[in-house]
């Protein structure tokens, strides 16, 4: 299982930065992504809220940011 | 014409400089335990919300967050994070129902409570109070690099959790793509009411075989672990951010944890039951020591004439055999300038822990590992919603949420003997979500 986990990874990244190069847009064009609500984390509060009770209530946390530690909650 | 021109052109300088800070402070975020978003310099930008979290017939919280985030100037942000939450109500405990009333001993090993025939056992004696406090500050360090770092802290009645976190985030190709590299440490103690249960002991339950209250106090004490025990846990993360286009951007996330220590729920037990599905004593359960998490994370953000898209999946798995699936969407529809309404919906998928099992039974040989625990087990859950917010004329923020969440437990091919086969052993969990917040 890692070691598969390991060639999905490989070659996620490995295609993510090769196309990198190709993509993206010039400083004047950013007039939509400077928007709030595009924000990867836009609504903070909500999403760690969310976290908070999926992390209570299922057996999978974090992957938008750290997984582990946090608090004993049932 | 010209001078609208003009117009246009300052205001694009501005955002800009707007999605640098956005893109420079989300990168080195998402690696964080606390968001950061763009913040203006000097200025300090708080954030509250109130939550209502209610099942149906079990736990009951209220929830409450300040943050407030602040540009020092040049990049240099702080965010801080204040949560004060409040839990109460009846959590399920792990054994089975059965056709006949079963009675309980309390975690703490004081009093009992009495479950009806067909209900489901839930222990009623949940009550919590939990503050965490976190402090982010993240900055430019040289060349395209940010640096981020925080504390993390949570305590709750039987419950501390410490954690620190640093990564580092560089810029590439006009910054349009982003890496980051991110670690956490977090260290975890617990000491609950009643101490900890000695593994797969079973519990005593006063039922007038004691002469007298030291010896029923004895004989609990003897399935009891006295000292706190704890739990470290490294959190490795790697991410990449890429700019499609004009209105797309990406996130991939991997994340790397380990975890060694104290993972069992002192609060669970398995019914041991007879081949007639009757329960003859209850056991608490055990966990290993240790477990390893991989995670997959992608998000997408679409920009769209009036909203936006956002959407995202997570794949986990792990060494107790637990894999899931998570896919999370929003959709902001923008009702006017200031109006929006955003439907929510989320579905979650996970596998059955190797070491899960429903009960076990009489005469067989005891596993090292098993616990009952619902939330190990397998399950899909959803959750559909809606936020409506506006935005005053003052700039500040109001936003309501309102969402629904469902749990539904699945037998992990377990064949259910006697009594147990007309029992709902896998009940589904409903839950209200209500959340008002308030921007300014």
């Amino acid at each position: 299982m890692l070691k598969k986990a390991r060639i999905i990874l490989a070659f996620l990244v490995s295609t993510q930065l090769a196309g990198c190069a190709n993509l993206g847009v010039k400083p004047w064009e950013r007039d939509l992504l400077a928007k709030d609500e595009m924000a990867l984390d836009a609504e903070g509060n909500d999403l760690g809220l969310d976290d908070h009770i999926y992390f209570s209530k299922e057996a999978t946390s974090g992957g938008r940011a750290f997984a582990g530690g946090g608090c004993g909650c049932n | 014409m010209q001078l609208t021109s003009n117009n246009q052109l300052a205001k694009g300088t501005k955002k800009v400089a707007n999605i640098n800070t956005a893109l420079a402070a989300a990168t080195c975020a998402l690696l964080g335990t606390s968001p950061v978003v763009q913040a203006e310099e000097n200025v300090w930008e708080m954030d509250t919300a109130l939550l209502y979290y209610g099942e149906t017939d079990r736990v009951t919280a209220v929830e409450g967050v300040f943050s407030a985030k602040k540009d020092f100037g040049d990049e240099h942000i702080f965010s801080g994070k204040f949560v004060l939450d409040t839990l109460t109500g009846a959590s399920a405990t792990g054994a089975v129902s059965q056709p006949n009333a079963q009675t309980f001993t309390r975690p703490s090993g004081k009093g009992q409570y009495e479950i009806q025939g067909g209900e489901l056992p839930l222990d009623d004696t949940f009550r919590d109070t939990r503050l965490q406090l976190e402090a982010q500050w993240t900055q430019p360090l040289w060349d395209n690099m940010r640096g981020s770092t925080g504390v993390h802290f949570s305590k709750e009645y039987d419950y501390l959790s410490i954690a620190i976190n640093g990564s580092l985030a560089k810029d590439f190709n006009q910054k349009n793509t982003t890496v980051s590299a991110g670690l956490s440490l977090a260290f975890d103690t617990i000491d609950p009411e009643g101490g900890r249960p000695v593994a797969f002991s079973e519990m005593v339950i006063d039922e007038g075989q004691f002469a007298d209250e030291q010896d029923y106090q004895a004989a609990f004490d003897a399935t009891r672990q006295k000292d706190s025990d704890d739990k470290s846990t490294v959190d490795l993360m790697f991410g990449v951010t890429q700019i499609i286009n004009r209105r797309m951007l990406v996130q991939f996330n991997y994340g790397l944890s380990t975890s060694d220590g104290y993972h069992t729920d002192p609060f669970k037990v398995l019914s041991v039951i007879d081949d007639q599905g009757l329960t003859k004593s209850l056991v608490y359960e055990e966990r290993p020591t240790e477990r390893t998490r991989h995670s997959f994370y992608w998000q997408t953000k679409y920009a769209l004439d009036k909203g936006v898209a956002d959407i995202s999946y997570r794949y986990a798995t792990d060494d107790w055999d637990i894999n899931s699936h998570t896919i999370d969407s929003r959709l902001r529809f923008n009702l006017t300038d200031n109006t929006y309404i955003q439907p929510h919906f989320r579905y979650y998928q996970q596998g059955a822990a190797e070491f899960y099992q429903p009960f076990l039974l009489e005469g067989s040989t005891l596993p090292t590992f098993a616990s009952a625990d619902y939330r190990l087990g397998e399950m899909t859950a959803y959750t559909v919603g809606l936020k409506y917010g506006m935005k005053m004329p003052s700039g500040n923020e109001w936003a309501f949420r309102l969402e629904y969440y469902q749990q539904d437990p699945k037998n992990a091919g377990f064949d259910a003997p006697g009594a147990l086969q007309q029992l709902d052993l896998y009940p589904s969990l409903k839950a209200v979500i209500a959340q008002v917040s308030y921007s300014f």
